[in-house]
């Protein structure tokens, strides 16, 4: 293997993409207006739900728990219904997601039998922040119940008995649960991949197609020249994207980063060689560059956006899906990426998903490399 | 092994190559002597281009030897790479880099030393008028000037031996000519040039040259040589009726055959002497005419004279 | 009668055409009138003209200056109407591959404007013509070259045009099919369609009546194959076969008769005045030089030789006035 020619065919190629403004936008513009669109177009939080509310009782009890949904930062009390029929109507036209239904015998009951419910219905077409709705409004409600209850209690004397085994969460390494938090490093897993992708699998299809490949061949250079000098500018330029997206997720999110940025830039461009060499595999194999382009797409946005547990855990998901999910290369990157931000993990705990990608880089690089016929037909 | 000078530069023999079902090229064989220049004259899809490339190592032979400058390209592909260049039938340049980029990219893959190329790519480059140039991105020249720089990436590591494929296709004859002097240059500093061609009157302009047919090779002989084959003569009759020329004079003993050209008839006949007898035959009939005299047929015309009954087979079926 | 019209005859008039982008003069007063039944051959390097003279006259472009006539159209003033009189066949492009021979057919009869009986009977005139009468149905990837070339040729000429426009047709065919296409040709121009045929195809030129030869914007001559290789060489050739071409040329250096010496092939093409007359004593000089094998035989130029020697002398003009 000769340098000289590595470098030669390296040169030919960063001039090409330089003088390709498409390839150009791709490399430099897209990853800015991902960023963008994703980090703050996802936004897995709940706030301010609309509610509306129907108290049949007009209370002060109804009027207290009222008030306590009204000062939740999660929900934002729109207007009043009249009767049960208009709560249908109500959702239908999106007045509100969610009815808060205080029965008309509210404080007979709580009085009397000592125990009440109150009814919230909610619009479950997002059945995600439907369910987290409801949660939170459980959550007021228990406040208002156990407030309740110290009060009956000091009322009628009794000692004020501190409930015998009390829950304290604390929410460890997302503590604002901001879900933008776990989402952007994902983001960037995503933007690397995109873009790594689709820039190297119109490499060598764009050369099959312009002729010069045939010429290529006729030359002293090697298959392993020819993937190394093709990649190598891609490879800059994706660490390049992927500084300028981490840099952003910092200083322009905020999100923390707690890690080592030598880790991070190792495991960054492991990720890369797998998403470099992805793309030079599809280049070799489909000759054309739309196609391989097309491909590109399909294998890089598809997986990681649904099974790399940037957005959607893993753990959630059904068994037969999770053991999918240990094909899906994203899958160690994301799980690094995490750990590296929110956690501030060390490389040797983190010591299985990156051998998951070093073992993935290798087995793409050894395919890539042995697809590519070096002579025709 | 030794190599005496008089071994040709290219040895093929029973050189096969099949795509699906049918043969692209049957059992072609011939030599390429060292210093000379050697067409392979035939028209699109007579198997021009997959010879170039079995030689060039580009490409994989399903039978036959390929022997150039002593080595086995069958074998070892990858032995002749540097011995021998290629410039394949789109000019094989990098339309998206410079005049010099491009030079410069050969240059390097084939090792050639930075002064070296410095000397050669000025050289190149000025013989060809191009010099002005070169700063320009290759896709904004014309035809003929990617042509020359083409042919200067192709010899930028001064090789010996270079596979040209129908590199004048499309050019403009003054270019063309202006190519083939630096062809002819280069022949006289000793380096063996192949070229393919589907322009018939560019085989007279090779040394030796091959016909091909529907992947077959007929005739591997010089140009004069060649000639000397023909059977009978090829008579120019001037006319300004050709139709009426045609009726009469193809009808007539001793005419092999009648072709209506621009300024009358090119007729094929046994033997110069038919002259006077179509001649006759013309004035009988009333038919006006000029000057009857014979002309040197061309390599056109020895391809249908010679291979006429065999090509046509590729006519009785469409 | 219209006393601008200098041959009423004429299917092509071209007065004094020009064509400007810009401060760039792609076309410059270029005038000539082809005959109706004439095969007019256009030949000049690339850039120099050809297409931009031959958009003009199919009303694609329109001119600077100058005034056009096909087939009795004024051109510049209505190009819609030129366009039902003309034919254009450009042998690479014309045909859809993945359809057959006969829908290939229709649809250009269709684009035409030629319908029902009419398009039927002239469907079947250009089967016949290309010899396709049994293929109709075969899809137009199937046919090798030759009758693709053929059946591209029937297309154009489905709704009878008066004048035909031929861009490179024969180029990359084998010899038979090649004289085949031009046998229909000379058919054409025998039933007065006029053809013009745009070519870098020496052997194609070869089969045109008269023959445009454009350099620069300019038609530097206009003239049957013949004339100009009369015309365009100063002299007469002699072929000189000895086996050493390149010695030969450097030792008729010193040999004054040898106006110009080219090599061609193994031979030696030399430009002297009487090619005749000094045959015998070129061949001596080479003898006693060395060469003892020389022989030498006078030739006709051919087409390429003129073409290339006529560009040379217009190069030498323009570049002497500017």
């Amino acid at each position: 293997m000769k340098p000289r020619r590595v470098a030669a065919i390296a040169v030919k190629e960063l001039l090409q993409v330089w003088r390709d403004p498409r390839s150009l936008l791709m490399a430099l513009l897209m990853p800015l207006m991902q960023m963008l669109l994703l980090g703050y177009g996802m936004n897995l939080d709940i706030k301010h739900v609309p509610t509306c509310l129907l108290d049949l009782e007009s209370s002060q009890f109804s009027d207290s728990l009222a008030a306590r949904f009204r000062s939740s930062e999660y929900f934002e009390i729109v207007g009043g219904l009249a009767s049960q029929r208009d709560i249908p109507a109500a959702m239908d036209h999106s007045v509100c997601r969610m009815a808060l239904v205080i029965p008309v015998d509210f404080s007979r009951q709580l009085n009397g039998a000592g125990h009440a419910s109150v009814q919230a219905i909610l619009d479950a077409t997002d059945d995600n922040s439907a369910s987290l709705a409801a949660a939170y409004a459980n959550a007021v409600v228990s406040g208002f119940s156990a407030d309740v209850q110290m009060d009956t209690a000091r009322r009628y004397g009794s000692v004020v008995l501190n409930p015998p085994v009390q829950t304290q969460s604390r929410v460890w390494f997302n503590e604002d649960l901001a879900s933008r938090n776990f989402i952007i490093p994902g983001v960037v897993a995503l933007i690397l991949a995109l873009v790594g992708a689709q820039l190297s699998s119109l490499t060598v299809a764009r050369e099959w197609e312009r002729g010069t490949m045939e010429m290529l061949l006729a030359t002293p250079v090697t298959r392993m020249e020819l993937m190394i000098g093709k990649l190598a500018p891609y490879f800059l330029i994706g660490l390049l994207d992927a500084v300028f997206c981490l840099a952003f997720a910092l200083l322009w999110f905020g999100v923390p980063f707690r890690g080592s940025v030598l880790t991070l830039l190792f495991t960054t461009s492991l990720f890369l060689v797998v998403v470099l060499g992805i793309g030079y595999f599809l280049s070799v194999s489909v000759r054309s560059q739309v196609g391989a382009s097309q491909l590109a797409l399909l294998l890089t946005i598809m997986p990681i956006s649904l099974l790399s547990g940037y957005a959607f855990a893993i753990d959630q998901m059904p068994p037969v899906i999770q053991g999918i999910t240990y094909v899906v290369y994203a899958r160690y990157f994301v799980t690094i990426l995490k750990a590296l931000f929110l956690k501030g993990s060390g490389a040797l705990a983190l010591w299985a998903p990156i051998l998951g990608l070093v073992i993935y880089a290798v087995a793409v690089l050894t395919l890539a490399a042995r697809s590519f016929r070096r002579q025709l037909g | 092994m030794m190599r005496a000078e008089s071994d040709p530069a290219i040895a093929v023999a029973g050189l096969t190559k099949r795509f699906g079902p049918e043969a692209a090229i049957e059992d072609v064989t011939f030599d390429v002597k060292s210093g000379e220049i050697f067409g392979l004259i035939g028209p699109d899809g007579a198997g021009k281009t997959t010879i170039l490339r079995l030689i060039s190592g580009v490409m994989a032979p399903d039978a036959g030897a390929v022997i150039v400058a002593g080595a086995d390209v069958v074998a070892q592909p990858e032995s002749v790479r540097d011995r021998v260049s290629y410039m394949p039938q789109r000019f094989g340049l990098y339309e998206d880099l410079t005049v010099d980029e491009n030079i410069r990219f050969f240059a390097e893959v084939f090792a050639v030393p930075g002064r070296t190329r410095e000397e050669r790519a000025a050289r190149l480059l000025s013989a060809s008028g191009m010099m002005a140039f070169r700063k320009r991105l290759a896709g904004q020249l014309s035809g003929g000037m990617k042509q020359k720089l083409g042919l200067a990436c192709a010899l930028v590591h001064a090789p010996r031996i270079v596979l040209l494929d129908e590199p004048t296709t499309g050019v403009d004859p003054v270019s063309r000519r202006e190519f083939w002097e630096i062809l002819y240059g280069l022949r006289s500093q000793g380096v063996t040039m192949l070229i393919s061609t589907a322009y018939f009157d560019e085989a007279e302009r090779c040394d030796r040259l091959a016909l091909l047919d529907s992947g077959r090779l007929r005739y591997c002989e010089s140009p004069s040589s060649l000639r000397a084959r023909m059977p009978g003569a090829l008579l120019e009759v001037q006319t300004a009726d050709a139709h009426a020329a045609r009726a009469v004079v193809a009808g007539l003993s001793g005419v092999v055959s009648v072709l209506m050209v621009g300024e009358g008839l090119h007729v094929h006949a046994d033997d110069a002497a038919a002259g006077p007898r179509i001649a006759q035959a013309l004035d009988a009939r009333q038919v006006a005419h000029g000057d009857i005299h014979q002309v040197t047929p061309g390599v056109e015309d020895l391809y249908v004279a010679l291979l006429g009954s065999d090509a046509s087979r590729g006519e009785a079926s469409p | 009668m219209n006393a601008a019209l200098p041959d009423a005859g004429a299917a092509i008039q071209v007065q004094h055409l020009c064509k400007r982008f810009g401060n760039f003069s792609a076309v410059s007063d270029v005038s000539f009138d082809v005959r109706p039944g004439e095969i007019l051959g256009f030949l000049g390097p690339n850039g120099a003209g050809k297409s931009t003279i031959i958009r003009m006259l199919c009303g694609l472009l329109r001119p600077s200056s100058g005034r056009v006539l096909v087939a009795g159209v004024d051109v510049v003033r209505k190009p819609e109407s030129v366009r039902r009189q003309i034919g254009y066949m450009s042998q690479k492009f014309s045909l859809y591959q993945d359809l057959t021979v006969e829908e290939n057919l229709r649809f250009f009869g269709g684009v035409y404007g030629v319908r029902n009986a009419k398009l039927q009977e002239r469907v079947r005139f250009a089967l016949d013509m290309a010899g396709l009468g049994g293929r109709a149905g075969s899809l137009v990837s199937e046919l090798a070259s030759g009758w693709k070339q053929r059946l591209a040729l029937g297309s154009a000429i489905l709704h009878e045009p008066k004048v035909l426009f031929l861009d490179e047709p024969t180029s990359g065919v084998d010899p038979i099919s090649r004289r085949r296409f031009w046998d229909l040709i000379h058919d054409l121009s025998a039933a007065a369609v006029t053809v013009i045929v745009s070519t870098h195809h020496m052997d194609e030129a070869a089969y045109c009546n008269r023959i445009a030869l454009i350099d620069r914007g300019r038609l530097i001559a206009l003239g049957s194959p013949k004339q100009l290789r009369e015309r365009a060489l100063s002299g007469q050739l002699l072929r000189v076969e000895c086996g050493a071409p390149a010695a030969a040329q450097a030792a008729l250096k010193s040999y004054g008769a040898a106006r110009d010496v080219a090599i061609f092939g193994s031979t030696l093409h030399v430009l002297v005045d009487d090619a005749a007359v000094r045959a015998a004593p070129l061949e001596e000089f080479l003898r006693s030089h060395g060469l003892p094998e020389a022989r030498a035989l006078p030739i006709d130029p051919t087409l390429e030789d003129a073409f290339v020697e006529l560009v040379r002398e217009e190069s030498a003009i323009v570049e002497a006035s500017a």
